[in-house]
Parts: structure tokens; sequence; C-alpha cells
């Protein structure tokens, strides 16, 4: 074989809101632990650090995915956006916005992961994903509303443990009317 | 944790090469059950290859009229897919009951089919398990076992397939191709996991050192009208206690095709062809489906806390196939 020899650390560089970060990293460091310890990104949290609680959902490649999960050195050459990136400038993203007017949270430990989640849930519902909650999935029963139902289902992956449910899903479903008022507008 | 090294694939044959049939290497996926195991220590490679990067991430029409589903695609992608909702719904509802919206878009289809069951035992280093460690013992039997199997298991092993999506693919006869440093091969569904027998840490019959391409869903017209429903403790994002797919097709009051695979209550994906035979020809009536369902379920060997799930299955067999009858009516 005529591979590299073996090696328990590697160069990476990762792309985070935008910008490159080159660092050496121990393969078993997983990006959550990259982003809060190497790049000072501490807006991600950690919670269960299993994948079971939503805690450090970030975007990869326009997708959410728990960062506790994700080795590193296997994000290179992948986009990634952290709570830190979603709003331009000083100008907050609307689910951000959304989850201010409604009181989105208690403690707010969970809620960088949860507006991550949130951001991408309202792209996936407008992409035409269905979800467990949508009762007919054929593409011939058209998109499912995002009722309150269906945003518990898509936003399960993100637990609260303040309890902030009721409002979390108000926000997510005030930015979401929001979103496609604006699609509309532009039209 | 311990230290590895880790490699990143561009083709098929640079991740056998990169692998090497190295019992000490494993393929990195999504990584959303690999890692996971890493972390608690039960799983302790010496190196990991990545193959999301590889060309096997599409959903492809076969020319007969089933569809072919590349081994990266993820489970979001295979769950949006609008020939995977219009051809086999079921699948689709399989995938989407299973973990969160976030896992989904990370886990592949070769990776879900190869993730290790959620036995508490098998996850905790310190207790004994024959899946973990061979011969160790299994606590399950005389301890925590009220989501374990009732089908298939043996006094060595009573562990559960955690998978969704696989309940779905056994109903649909699935096939699942392979490459191998000496070339391809295809395992049918039924053949794809192992019987439990006295070795429950030989899971699947892939060969060492290969590598899952790909999974090929044959033309079934029945599976168009086809569902999944699962029985988990909560509401959302949990294990199933007991999962059924199920697809029917109706003429005239008789079953004229069917097809059953239930979730959560064996080793593997389990495909109900005894209450299909039963079926088959039958009228479509409630009798009808209980009597299929007690036919199949008369295999079952519960324990003591989890003969639940011996009637739970029965009310599933005849709830689904109960609302399927109903919407063919319609």
């Amino acid at each position: 074989m005529s591979s590299a020899p073996s090696s328990t650390y590697s160069a990476v560089t990762l792309t985070v809101n935008g910008e490159k970060h080159t660092l050496t990293v121990d393969h078993r460091t997983t990006l959550l632990d990259a982003l809060r310890e190497r790049l000072d990104l501490t807006g991600t949290k950690k919670g269960c650090d299993q994948g079971q609680c939503g805690a450090c959902t970030v975007l990869v490649d326009g997708r959410r995915n728990v960062s506790c999960l994700q080795l590193a050195v296997a994000a290179e050459g992948r986009e990634i956006t952290t709570i830190e990136g979603v709003a331009e400038g000083d100008r907050l993203h609307p689910v951000q916005e959304a989850f201010l007017e409604l009181d989105g949270y208690q403690c707010g430990y969970c809620t960088p992961g949860q507006i991550c989640s949130a951001i991408a849930v309202i792209e996936e519902h407008a992409a035409g994903w269905p979800s467990a909650a949508t009762d007919d999935v054929r593409p011939e029963a058209g998109p499912p509303p995002l009722t309150p139902e269906e945003i518990r289902e898509r936003m399960s992956g993100n637990l609260c443990r303040c309890g902030a449910y009721v409002s979390i899903v108000e926000a997510v479903a005030r930015a979401a009317a929001d979103r496609s008022a604006a699609k509309e507008a532009a039209a | 944790m311990r230290e590895f090294d880790y490699r990143r694939a561009h083709d098929v044959p640079g991740a056998l090469a990169l692998l090497d049939a190295d019992p000490e290497a494993r393929f990195l996926g999504g990584g959303t059950n690999l890692v996971d195991l890493m972390k608690t220590g039960v799983e302790r490679p010496a190196r990991l290859v990545d193959v999301r990067d590889l060309p096997l991430d599409r959903v492809e029409s076969t020319p007969d009229g089933g569809l072919r589903i590349g081994a990266t695609v993820t489970n979001s992608d295979l769950a949006a897919h609008p020939e995977v909702r219009r051809r086999y719904p079921a699948l689709t509802q399989a995938v989407l009951a299973g973990a969160s919206g976030q896992l989904r878009n990370m886990a592949t289809v070769g990776g879900n089919l190869l993730q290790r069951t959620r036995c508490g035992y098998f996850a905790d280093v310190t207790k004994p398990c024959n899946k973990r460690v061979p011969g160790s013992g299994c606590p399950a039997v005389e301890g925590e076992h009220h989501n374990h199997a009732v089908l298939g298991a043996s006094e060595h092993c009573v562990a559960t397939h955690p998978s969704d999506m696989g309940v779905a693919l056994a109903a649909f006869d699935a096939v699942v191709s392979y490459e191998t440093p000496d070339g391809p091969g295809e395992l049918p569904f039924a053949d794809f996991y192992l019987p439990v027998g006295d070795t429950p840490h030989r899971e699947t019959a892939l060969p060492p050192g290969a590598l899952i391409t790909g999974v090929t869903l044959p033309p079934a017209p029945v599976a168009a009208h086809s569902r999944y429903r699962k029985v988990r403790e909560r509401a959302s994002y949990a294990f199933a206690i007991g999962s059924i797919a199920a697809a029917l097709d109706v003429r005239d009051g008789v079953v004229h095709d069917v097809r059953l695979a239930f979730g959560a209550v064996a080793s593997r994906p389990w495909r109900a062809r005894t209450a299909e035979r039963v079926l088959i020809g039958a009228t479509a009536d409630a009798e009808n489906f209980a009597a299929a369902a007690d036919a199949e379920l008369a295999a079952a060997r519960p324990l003591p806390h989890n003969a639940y799930k011996v009637t739970l299955m029965r009310n599933l067999v005849v709830a689904e196939l109960t609302r399927l009858t109903e919407e063919s009516a319609r």
C-alpha cells in the first residue's frame, strides 16, 4: 500500500462562518471541541456530547448536524456555520429575532442549537421535505403545512431542559411565516 | 478514546486499499453511531477510512422500475427523494421515524445497515456482553430486557436491531451490493444479517474488508401502497419498542399481495413471511389479519419483561392492514 505512514493527528483547514482556519488536530477531536477550544467560538454548546440533545447543532454545507459526533478532521472542505455566523453584521437572523420577540428560551444554553436547527427546519420545509408528522409523504400530496405538530416533530432533536418548548414552537412558526411572506412579496 | 489514523477515500478501490481488510480499521460514514461508540470505548479502531466523499451518493431508477440507492446517500436525502416517496412510501416514513433531523443529515444508508444494537449492556464496557466480548455472557436475559427481542434470539443474545430503515428494506426485498478487493458481491436482505445462535458478535454475512456500495430495491407495485408505523416510549426521537412496515394490495376484498416486516423485535429487521403466506388469497378483514399475526408470532419466545411486544405486534398488524384496506377502498 502506497499510503502515508500512520499518524494520529493532521493539519486541517476548517471553513467556519466564511473564514478559513488552519490548525493541527488530534484525530479524536470533534468539530464541537475544535470550535470551542481551538477557535474560541463558544456559542456552540456542549450538552450530552452523544448526539442526543442538539445543543451542539451547527450547519455543515447548509444542513444541520450535531458537531459532537462530527470529527473535525472529517469536516475539512465543508462550509461550517455556527451561531456566531448566522446574523449579518449587526442585523440578527430572522430566526434570532423571532426567538427574542417570543421568548423562545429561559436559561439560553440550548438556544444556539435551537436557532441553528430552526434555520434548517424552515429551509427543509420550504424544500418540500416531509417529516414523521406528515400523514401522506407521496410527492403528489404536496408539502405539508408547517403546523405546530410538524414543528415539534422536526425540532425533536433539540432538547430544552427549561421546557421553553411552547415559545420555541411559536418562534419557529413566526420565522417561517415571515420568510414565506417575504418570498411572496418578492415574487 | 484510543488514538487512530484517519484517511479519506475518494473512490471505491482506494477505500478498499486504505482499509486493507485490517480488523482494526473501520469505514467512517456519517459517524453518528461509530463515533459515539468510540467515545464509550465499545469501538477502538486503529484507523478510520472516511467514505463520505465516495461517488455513491445517488438514488437512481433501475431499468425494471426499481431503485438503486448509493451507500453514502444520507437518510435525509433518501427520505426526501420523490421516487422513494412515490414508489416506496413506507421507506420514507421509516427513515423519517428514526433519529433526529440533525442525525439524518449525517447518517448514511450503508452505515444504517451496519449500526450496532442499543442494548444497554452492549454499550457499557464494564458489563459482560457476548456481542461485544464473545463468551462473556448476556446479562440481559435475566436483567433489563423490556425492549429486547422476542423473535429469533438465543440464550447468548437477546439484543434487537435498532434500524427503522432496515424494516422497510426487509419488506421490499432489498439487495445489498458490496465490493471487496476480490471483486463485487450481492446479498439479498434475507441473508444479510446472520442468525444469532451462539455467535452474536458475527452480525452480517459481508466478507471481511467489504464495503457496502448500495442497496437495490426491486420493482414492487404493492409498495406504492405502504405504511410504516413506529411505537415508542415518547412521541419522537426514540428507538422503537415495536414497529411495522406494511404494504397491501386488496382486490375485490381479497388480499392479492402483501408485505410485512417487524422492527425492534429481533436481532434483525424481521420479515413476517409466515403472516404473508396466511394472508395471500384471504379476505381482507380484521379476523384474518389477527390470524396472520398469530401465525407469525407463534414463534415468539418472550422474556418476563417483554411479553407485551407480542400483543403490540399483533395489534400493529391488525391496525395497519386495516388502515391500508380502508385507504385502498377510497
